[in-house]
């Protein structure tokens, strides 16, 4: 069964459609190699294997699929890494989740994360941290660490996850995956658990850039629940482009001074030469404002999360501590035990960002920037159509390395909080290898395309010329022997 | 940049009890985090429209009928950690 799990979902597909072997045979293999997870990147495996399994038609695309601990999902325990959800079942299940239900998907299990989607390494989960399967020393990036895991680490053909500053492309990033952020209002966001509402997008973790579009079209869509969704225009197709001749890209200047490793800058530099030997463009653009994407984001997205988080007060569902108190007392009893450090953390810059007297010169002045940098892209988006830069300004850093410093940790966002912060989508694909600074077996690199919003097609059309082109086929294991 | 006392009276507003030792991290991560994003606040942003919804939406509306049914009682009590007679049962709001 092992050559089963080298294939692609798309490849699958092909197979079965010739005949070489069953979905019930894929999906069983699947199963099977989810159940040796050694990398902490299931919190829950749907259990009941092979008769959860059961696939009586053949239906396209049916691959089993990991999904992020953060869309509730009927029956099955949905935490969002968090002890304060310790045990909760959601009575209902997140639109997200049910399309890929309805078009025949088995979940293989929940994946890990950081707590509410609240950080950069998977190091802030309630139930420990996950490890990247390219070097088991170092994160796997986050919030979606779990989800880039398991496509990684063969423990899943796919994945969902959510992306706020980040989420999907920097863990598909320092995983060597793909990993989609799409527009904002893309796809339903009911049943998602909420982090931060303004910037919240569920997207694909996968293998490759046509299994995100086979994704992407299942999950995309209006729904009535959510009545920020509106789907994509078109809907969304196999990508086929073979050159980028004609496409000009842009790198922005202002976001080159800044420091990224020399691994990293290397691995850019000659995937801006491919992208030239293909045929498109590249050119400089201006983005004066992004660099202040980090500072508007963690004032703008602490300040939703300090709102969205008060629903956890230990009344309706959740744990609760404390109870043997006063009201009052119970809620800081049942938050204080039930939230985890960097969560306590932004909930109070948030709260204080929202408070009596600094409302204007904090949330105001960040959504004013917000303003700038949507702007910026529109600009450039005049003259190019994409912006490229690396994903994350360094490949994966080792577990514990930056935990005793949150600015740090904040700061390895910088080139994904921009496209948020603008609603635009961006996708993060495996350019090639580096070694790390400070030596190290070699890890790989992200490439983020970002594209005018509800461009979807075209960024994912742009995305597979490049793959194409890059060729990158390492996998965990082998790209040091 | 912020100080213990702030700490403590956001901490209140937020619902959480910290620990002294929380409180004493809080004070020194909080300040340099709102060291690093008070550069925002030397920006001349004077007639920039803020911008809370970053694509174009109508308000949505519909016909006044109630187009799916909300969870019956029994299963929205199902997760309480403490339902009692149909409904969540909390301690009581006063203090003793």
């Amino acid at each position: 069964m092992a050559d089963i799990l080298d294939l692609t979902v798309l490849e699958a597909h092909n197979a079965k459609m010739a005949g070489e072997f069953s979905s019930q045979e894929h999906a069983d293999a699947w199963f099977e190699a989810a159940s040796s997870d050694e990398l902490n990147a299931y919190l829950w495996q749907n259990d009941r294997g092979a008769e959860a399994a059961a696939i009586e038609v053949e239906q396209d695309w049916n691959a089993p699929i990991a999904v992020k601990d953060i869309f509730c999902t009927e029956g099955v325990p949905t935490t969002a890494a968090s002890r304060i959800l310790e045990g909760y079942r959601p009575p209902y299940t997140a639109t997200a989740v049910r399309q890929l239900i309805e078009a025949g998907l088995p979940i293989l299990g929940k994946t890990n994360m950081d707590e509410f989607a609240m950080g950069s390494s998977n190091e802030n989960s309630a139930y420990g941290p996950v490890l990247n399967p390219w070097d088991r020393e170092r994160v796997p990036g986050g919030s979606s660490g779990g989800s880039a895991a398991v496509v990684a680490g063969g423990l899943a053909p796919w994945a969902i996850g959510t992306d706020t500053g980040g989420s999907i492309r920097q863990p598909a990033a320092f995983c060597g995956i793909v990993g989609l952020k799409p527009t904002y209002g893309a796809i339903s966001r009911y049943g998602m658990i909420a982090f931060a509402s303004s910037l919240d997008q569920c997207g694909p973790l996968t293998r490759t850039v046509s299994d995100a579009a086979l994704l992407l079209a299942m999950l995309q869509g209006r729904d009535p629940l959510d009545s920020t969704s509106v789907g994509i225009e078109g809907g969304v197709s196999l990508p086929d482009r073979e050159d980028l001749s004609g496409l000009r890209f842009g790198v922005p200047a202002e976001l080159a001074r800044d420091a990224v490793d020399a691994g990293v800058r290397e691995v850019f530099e000659a995937t801006l030469r491919k992208i030239e030997e293909l045929g498109g463009e590249i050119t400089e653009v201006s983005l004066p404002n992004a660099e202040h994407g980090i500072s508007a984001y963690y004032v703008i997205a602490p300040a939703e999360a300090s709102s969205n988080l008060a629903r956890y007060d230990g009344v309706r569902y959740g744990m609760r501590d404390g109870g043997d108190g006063d009201l009052i007392e119970m809620y800081e009893t049942t938050r204080s035990e039930g939230f985890g450090a960097e969560v306590k953390r932004r909930i109070m810059l948030g709260t204080y960002a929202l408070s009596s007297g600094y409302y204007d010169a904090y949330y105001g002045q960040a959504q004013k920037v917000r303003t700038r940098i949507a702007q910026d892209f529109s600009g450039a988006f005049a003259d190019v159509d994409f912006v490229v830069t690396p994903t994350a300004p360094s490949v994966a850093f080792k577990l514990g390395e930056k935990t005793a410093d949150p600015l740090a940790m904040y700061l390895n966002d910088f080139f994904t909080v921009p496209m948020s912060l603008a609603g635009i989508p961006a996708i993060s694909i495996p350019a090639g290898l580096a070694e790390p600074e400070g030596g190290g077996p070699q890890m790989p690199v992200g490439f983020q395309i970002a594209a005018p919003a509800f461009a979807e097609q075209r960024l994912l059309d742009a995305a597979y010329a490049l793959e194409q082109g890059i060729g990158f086929d390492a996998r965990p294991g082998d790209a040091n022997g | 940049m912020i100080e213990r006392e702030q700490v403590l009276h956001v901490a209140k507003l937020a619902r959480l009890r910290l620990s002294e030792d929380e409180v004493e991290t809080m004070v020194g991560e909080l300040s340099g985090i709102l060291e690093h994003v008070d550069r925002i606040g030397n920006l001349d942003l004077e007639g920039v429209e803020p911008t809370s919804h970053v694509v174009a939406l109508e308000n949505v509306l519909r016909a006044d009928d109630a187009p799916w049914q909300s969870l019956p009682r029994e299963v929205a009590l199902a997760s309480a950690p403490e339902p009692s007679e149909g409904a969540f049962r909390v301690p009581s709001p006063q203090a003793e």
